[in-house]
């Protein structure tokens, strides 16, 4: 794999190896990476309408930009991309920006579903009182993905989750004992076969966060670095600091929490399969665990009280 | 050599002869940046001269 400009001009090191890339043969790399994570793990077949959630982040546009090329070789493949806009001013104006040019550019259509409009108020007004939003962000953003995927007719919604994303969640899950959540968990997710819930899929699983950035840098999708200025020093941004620094004291660390978990996943869910029922939420009909769904419970006991 | 770190937006000016070295002096975890000279992307075990313009990027994605 490593070529003349490799050794005379390389632009990466791999993670837990010495083998460093030139531009080039890192797009290679990465590429064939992402595409057998989804021949592997069957991730998109013929047929099917893939929605890809994005963010006009890096994650996200470069699997936008994977799975576009990836079903330009295949027949029957179409790709939607799914934005959700919160109202955040500064930020994700911004990011929906260069998400809109970019979706002109490859010729993509872009749906872009807003809090104000589906739940009547921005995430800027709903910070006002309630100044660490990141939960309800979070239900809000999820609902959102799941309604408008079902709507737009996806056979399956892909996400920008790399290998750190997923490392943390395994840990956060451990850490707290929650094992229901981590069943689903995995490069396609979906325990129990439910039509009201659209199956998720992470192309990036097995990619690094560091291998992701360099991707979208080196293919100029990112020009600024900006950060949501209601993020919060959260459970998971601690956990993510604690992996960032064993991972640089023991190369390799992330890798082995997410294989040594692909190893355990099956049992997991098999175990949740008992015991996982998939209510609909009595007010909206969205997948919920209770009576009424996490999103519709916030827009009466947060948003109605604003 | 000039050093601006996009995260925090600060500029400084750090004298280092490699991008290890470099990211040593700064305190920076190696495996959480990636790090451009002169426009292009480079690895740790880079060379630097007192010229060149250095620019680190935060692979964390901000919310
Ligand atoms: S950081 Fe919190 S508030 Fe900002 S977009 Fe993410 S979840 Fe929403
Ligand atoms: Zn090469
Ligand atoms: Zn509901």
């Amino acid at each position: 794999m490593v070529c003349k400009k490799c050794l005379e001009n390389p632009a990466i090191t791999l993670p837990n190896s010495n083998i460093s890339l030139c531009k080039s043969c890192f797009f290679k790399y990465f590429e064939r990476k992402v595409f057998k994570t989804i021949k592997d793990y069957k991730l998109i077949e013929q047929g099917e309408h893939i929605g890809v959630a994005c963010s006009g982040g890096k994650d996200s546009t470069s699997v936008l930009y994977l799975i576009k090329k990836f079903s330009e070789k295949r027949k029957n493949i179409t790709i939607t991309a799914l934005a959700v806009d919160e109202g955040i001013k500064g930020y994700r104006d911004t990011s929906l920006e260069s998400l809109k040019k970019f979706c002109d550019k490859e010729k993509i259509p872009l749906h872009i579903l807003s809090y104000k409009e589906s739940f009547g108020k921005d995430l800027d007004s709903i910070v006002k009182k309630f100044p660490r939003p990141c939960s309800i962000c979070g239900v809000f953003r999820r609902y959102l993905l799941n309604k408008g995927s079902k709507n737009l007719g996806f056979t399956k919604l892909a996400t920008g989750h790399n290998l750190d994303d997923e490392a943390q969640s395994i840990m956060m899950n451990q850490f707290r004992s929650n094992m229901k959540v981590s069943a689903r968990l995995g490069p396609i997710t979906g325990i129990v076969k439910n039509k009201n819930f659209i199956p998720r899929i992470k192309p990036l699983y097995f990619l690094m966060e560091k291998e992701v950035a360099a991707y979208a840098f080196l293919k100029g999708f990112i020009d600024k670095y900006s950060e949501c200025p209601h993020t919060n020093t959260s459970y998971r941004g601690n956990v993510r600091d604690f992996l960032y620094d064993f991972e640089a004291k023991f190369p390799g660390t992330k890798h082995n929490i997410v294989l040594s978990f692909l190893e355990i996943l099956p049992l997991l869910k098999k175990n949740q399969e008992y015991k996982g029922s998939l209510n609909e939420c009595e007010a909206c009909g969205e997948p919920c665990s209770q009576k009424i769904c996490q999103a519709c419970t916030y827009v009466e006991t947060v948003v109605k009280k604003i | 050599m000039k050093v601006f770190i996009e995260r925090s937006h600060e500029h400084k000016e750090v004298p280092a002869s490699s991008v290890a070295e470099l990211l040593k002096k700064l305190k920076l975890n190696p495996t959480a940046v990636l790090v451009v000279k002169n426009g292009k992307l480079v690895t740790e075990n880079t060379k630097l001269k007192n010229t060149d313009d250095i620019k680190i990027l935060s692979v964390i994605s901000g919310g």
